[in-house]
Parts: C-alpha cells; structure tokens; sequence
C-alpha cells in the first residue's frame, strides 16, 4: 500500500512563505529542504493508535490575517481571564491565528539581555541564536512527517532566551488564540536557558470558536544548558474537530533541570509526543500530564524520559479522565541508555473511567541499557471507586459533587502545578465543563 | 427543639446473599448515648453500614425511620442531610481533596444552595475544633486521610462529626487501634458534642472506651440479634466475666455471622 500523499503545496509555495517574511536564506532552505524529504519521510507511529486515517495534511489556506491588540484592556474577555490584567511587568505574548497580537517583556528583562519575540522576528532579529538552537538540538527536522511538515510550513510560534546566569522569577506567558476557524497552526515555541538560568514559561492554546476542520502541528524544543532551569507548562484547549500533532521535546545539559506541567484538554483527536532528553550527568526532567477525553475523540499521550548522561532523574505522572466514547492512551516510556549509571526513571499512569463506552489505556515501558540503575512503574485504569463515593455522600454530598471531588482530586496533581494562578484557574474551569 | 428519634424495626439485613442481621429493634433518642457491644463477627458494623445505606449492603426485611421518616427510601447523602451520621471503622482515602475542601462541601450540602458558609466563619470553626482535638492545624490542607495513622483518621472523623453537628451519631469501632491518649481526645469530642439535641450510637468491642464515654443504655450483639439491654453495669460485667459467661446464660452456641472486615 503506498502512503504517497499529494500534499496542497510545492516549492514554490514554500518559497513563497519565506519570500513574504523576508526570512534569512538560511531559513528558507531549511523549509525547502524539510519539504524535499516530506514524501520520503514515514508517518509517526503513536503506540497502540492507528492515524494512517487522520488528516494531518490536506488545508485550504496556511495563513490567515488578523488584527493584533493594541492593549491589554483592549483584549476579548476570555483572553483576559487568562493573564493578570493587572501585573505591571507582565511578560507576555499573544499570537492570534498566525498574528504576533501582542507583546510586552519588561525593561528589567530586556536590559539583562533576554529575548523574547515572535519566532518570524527572532530569525531576521536574531538569526545567529535561533540558527544554533532551532531544530539542532531537540527536535529534527527529518525525524518523521510531521516534523519535515512542520519544518516546511511553521506560520507562527515564539522565542525565548534566557542569558546566562539570568534567573527570572516572573512567568513569561504566550497565548496562541485560534479564532478564525480556517486558521491551520504549524506553531513552533523554542525556549532556550543557557547555562546557570532560570525561567518559568507558560503556553495557552485556546480556541474560541466552536467547531474548526483545521489542522495543527505544533513544535516546542526547550533547552536547558549547563544548571539551567525551565519550568514549562501548557494547557492547551483547542476546538472540537482539529486535528493535532504535538510534540515538545526538552534537552537538558549537565545538572540541567526541566520540568513539564501540561494541561492537554483538546476536544479533538490529538496525537501528543513529550520527550525528554537528560543529555547532561545529573540532569532532572520531571513530566506531570492531565487530560480529559469527551465525545468521540482518541487521544494517545506519549510521554518519554531518555537518560543519557550519569545521576539522570526522571520522572512521569500522567493522569487521565475519560468519558462518553471517547479514547485515551497513556504511552509512559523510561529510556535508560548505555553508560547512563546511578541514574533513576519513575512513572506512574493511571486513567478513570467514567462511561461505560469509554476506553482507556496505560502502557508503561522500560528500557534499559545499563546495570547500575534504578526504575519503577505504576499504571491502572479503572472506575470511580464506589465506597469512596459512599464515604463522601455520607457527610451529606450529592453524588454529583462527591464524583466533582474525587475527578478534581485525581488531576490535582499536575493542576496544582501550574505556576499561574489564572491559569489554573483556567484549567479547573476547562475540566469543570468537560467533566461535567 | 427536642432531639431526634432514631428506631428500628426488626431490620433484617444481608450481605452477598447472606443474612447477617436478623432482626433487629432499637430505639436512640436525642440526648441518649448507646453502646452496641459484642464479639468480632456478629453483625455489629452490618447494623451500622444498613443504616448509613452502603451499596454492599441489602436490607431484606423491617424499617429505620428518623423521626417518622423512612430512612431506607433516602440515598446515603439525604441521609446524612437528614442528620445522621456514621464515624466509620475504616474510613476511604480521597487524594486531591483537601481535608479542608472536603468539610466545607459537606456542610454547604447541609445548608443549601445561596445559604454556604462563610470562608473565614469556616476557617475559624474548623481551628477551633481541630484545636480541641488536638489536631495539627496543617491536616485541614492535607488531602482526606491520606497518609493518615490510624489515630489521625480517628480523630478526624470526629472532627467531622464536630463540625457536622448530626442528629444521631453513629461511631463504629472508633476506638479500634487507638492509644488511650488518642482514645481520650476522640471521648473528649464525643462528650462535647452530648446535650439533647444529640443521640449516639457507640459500636464497640471492648468496654474500655465506655470508661471515657458513658452510656445511657448498653446492648449485647450476637448472631445478628441483640440478646440482652442494660445499663452502664453491663458493659462492666461483661469487662469482668467476658462474652462466654452471658452465651452460657443465654444459650447460645457459637456461630460467626460476619466476616472481619
């Protein structure tokens, strides 16, 4: 069977794009070269989903215009109860569909060096930086499709740099609103902490219309050198009927920490790829993931700690609501390679069914290369447990809200992660209406 | 107001298929306190969970109202809005949900929609009460019994009971694998709560307990049945001459009902 796709684009389209960016030449030969080796590049293969159905490449229009914020008090509401209207040094982007809409970085972070820009501005700004880290380091492009895709025809993302032995202790938020329902996001986030560094970075991706056929590939690489730090967390919420392929992959260098909170409550079939790579001896990655699973969608999560370097710790906890007929797949995978000695790889998954017709799945796996090593694995689905039901409407709770208690109290974990308040407050409200 | 009147008509109740209680009469009233005692495995804690309404258990036969009102019809949370309320012998482990979430759900339940407590007016009760149960005030923010000792669910299901302020109480086998200072502050609670607005049913094994709690009316459980009634001097008989002595008196033969849990 031949997996030839037409796909609606050639070079002269790719051309196009980086034509009307006025992007570096660099850039652009990325894109054509990413889109030579698109047709012979195979499709990724998500553990236990089948996607050979799902469309990841046919789209009418691969960039749509929009207006931009002129303030913050000039935001849409439901943009506004996601960030601190208030904090005075908000750092903070908002990209609508394809538009940089937004955008202010403190004086404080500015003067101490850290960029943070949209990603078509940061390859004519600040080529050499984006040139050294961009799909070098985390992701390739010519790993499978959907990266050389990706590579092809990102339309809009962010950038982030963080200088040495800069510690920033606000949160640096993005907000990538899709509200045109022909808009198709091929985003990519690139997050880099050099050595001694610190940031917490925060993503929404929230969708306002209703419904939308569009397509989305999005692209995170966060990169922690030599004892740098990134705290990264993401709720991504976008509408029913996209399609999505998301992969945020971290490097961490020597002592390097990196550690993922990931709300991940799309409505439509979603596809999620969360790698990292303790490259460095002694580096920490550390993945909670939440999700709820409604309607008729199939979602499969996989989430991977590789060890590379010595005294590597990683740990993953993904927690899982499902309902209706709706599918999800927990793919845990701790990778301990060769020579990765004294190191230690957790994971824990576990799924709560609330619906008969639900299906829910968690595969745990280990691999290991190396003797000297410690591992551990824990996975489970099952139903609300019926005595703890019984123990909470005995104080006088329905069995609605008894059922609100022990579902919010299952996602708990990686919620209160979250280092926005607003966006946690996000969240809960997202689970609240899809739980409901 | 007066209290509440608890009864029970010949309640016959089973489990899996297999009759455990057979046909049980009792009688609480607001102001009483009352002490089911009994060997392991006669039904005890079945009579407990029948009238909270665990799914595991069928009533197959008799009545429990409260105040003239028919307790079997009422799911477990109306019963427990009724004002009832059950201490129990192994109380679950809700992770995620704070102690302190949890209480104040329970009590908002109680009061009704656009009549909730209010956050600080709760903050200062459940200091107050954890106070008095000599609680450690950071367990309002730990998840619901999770990691808790034996000791610490124990008292904090009577600080539920003291911030729920029911009816009727029922505390099953509270005492069970307490140390006697633990086993003193959970008594403290219990006496606090006493008044006539209060009627409590005490299940347990050992008398030891009614030395800090002392009951109006003590009840003898065996083979699904309760076999004999008195007072405060019962529970110290039986302390003295043990359960074998009243089985000879009454002609019983041993018999397991029910399983340890």
């Amino acid at each position: 069977m031949t997996t030839e796709t037409k796909l609606p684009f050639d070079k002269g389209f790719v051309s196009s794009i980086a034509k009307q960016n006025s992007e570096p030449a660099w850039f652009e030969e990325l894109r054509l070269k990413a889109l030579e080796q698109l047709n012979i590049l195979p499709m990724p293969r998500p553990d236990k989903t089948k996607i050979d159905k799902w469309n990841f490449t046919q789209f009418d229009q691969h960039t749509v215009k929009s207006e931009s914020f002129s303030s913050i008090e000039g935001l849409p509401e439901n943009l506004k109860a996601l960030i601190d209207v208030n904090a005075a040094n908000a750092n903070l982007y908002i990209q609508r569909n394809q538009t940089p809409a937004f955008l202010s970085l403190s004086e404080d972070l500015k003067a101490k060096g850290v960029i943070f820009t949209d990603l078509l501005t940061a390859v004519k700004e600040h080529g050499d930086l984006v040139k050294k880290y961009y799909m070098t380091q985390a992701i390739n492009a010519d790993e499978h499709r959907l990266t050389a895709l990706h590579a092809a025809l990102v339309n809009g993302g962010v950038f982030l740099y963080v200088p040495k032995n800069v510690e920033i202790t606000e949160p640096i938020q993005s907000v990538f609103l899709h509200d045109d329902a022909n808009a198709n996001l091929f985003n990519h986030v690139l997050v880099v902490a050099e050595d001694n560094s610190s940031v917490v970075y925060v993503e929404n991706y929230i969708s306002t219309v209703e419904e939308s056929a569009g397509l989305v590939n999005i692209l995170t690489e966060a990169i922690a050198n030599t004892n740098a730090r990134i705290q990264y967390g993401a709720v991504d919420h976008l509408a029913k009927g996209m399609t999505t392929y998301v992969n945020r992959r971290g490097a961490a260098g020597r002592d390097a920490r990196i550690e993922w909170a990931l709300g991940l409550m799309n409505e439509g079939d979603t596809i999620s790829d969360n790698t990292t790579n303790l490259l460095g001896d002694g580096s920490y990655g550390d993945t909670k993931t939440v999700t709820v699973g409604r309607g008729d969608q199939t979602q499969n999560f996989t989430t991977k700690v590789v060890h590379f370097g010595r005294n590597t710790q990683g740990n993953i906890l993904n927690h899982g609501v499902v309902k209706d007929s709706a599918t999800i797949i927990f793919n845990g995978i701790g990778k301990i390679e060769h020579g990765a000695s004294k190191s230690d790889s957790e994971q824990t998954s576990r799924v709560l069914m609330l619906s008969e017709k639900a299906r829910g799945d968690a595969n745990p796996g280990l691999l290991i290369d190396e003797d000297d090593v410690m591992a551990g694995h824990a996975a489970s689905v099952g139903r609300v447990d019926p005595v703890q039901l019984y123990y909470l409407m005995s104080r006088g709770v329905p069995k609605v809200e008894a059922e609100r208690l022990v579902i919010h109290g299952f996602l708990a974990p990686v919620v209160n992660e979250l280092p926005i308040e607003k966006v946690k407050e996000q969240l809960v409200e997202v689970i609240e209406r899809k739980v409901r | 107001m007066a209290g509440s009147t608890l009864t029970i008509k010949d309640l016959h109740v089973a489990i899996d298929g297999k009759e455990i209680l057979k046909g049980v009469n009792l009688e609480i009233k607001g102001g009483e306190i009352h002490a089911i005692m009994g060997p392991n495995g006669t039904g005890k804690s079945t009579l407990s969970s029948a009238i909270m309404g665990h799914p595991k258990y069928e009533v197959t036969s008799g009545s429990i109202t409260l105040d003239g009102q028919n307790v079997l019809e009422m799911e477990v949370d109306e019963r427990a809005r009724a004002g009832l309320f059950l201490a129990m012998q192994y109380p679950s482990e809700i992770s995620g949900v704070t102690n302190a979430d949890f209480l104040r759900s329970a009590i908002n339940a109680r009061r009704g929609e656009g009549n909730e407590v209010s956050l600080m007016k709760f903050i200062r009760q459940m200091d107050k009460q954890m106070e008095f149960l000599e609680m450690d005030l950071d367990m309002a923010q730990r998840y619901l019994n999770e990691g808790f000792s034996g000791g610490e669910k124990k008292r904090n299901e009577i600080l539920q009971l003291m911030m729920l302020e029911p009816k009727i109480a029922i505390l099953d086998e509270i005492d069970s694998g307490l140390d006697i200072d633990a086993l003193k502050v959970v008594s403290k609670g219990v006496n606090q709560m006493r008044g006539e607005d209060f009627g409590c049913l005490i299940i347990t094994h050992y008398q030891r307990l009614l030395n800090y709690i002392t009951p109006d009316h003590v009840h003898v459980m065996m083979q699904g049945r309760i076999v004999t009634s008195g007072g405060p001097e019962l529970a110290q008989r039986l302390e003295a001459e043990g359960y074998e002595g009243l089985k000879k008196e009454l002609g019983i033969e041993d018999e397991t009902v029910e399983q340890e849990a």
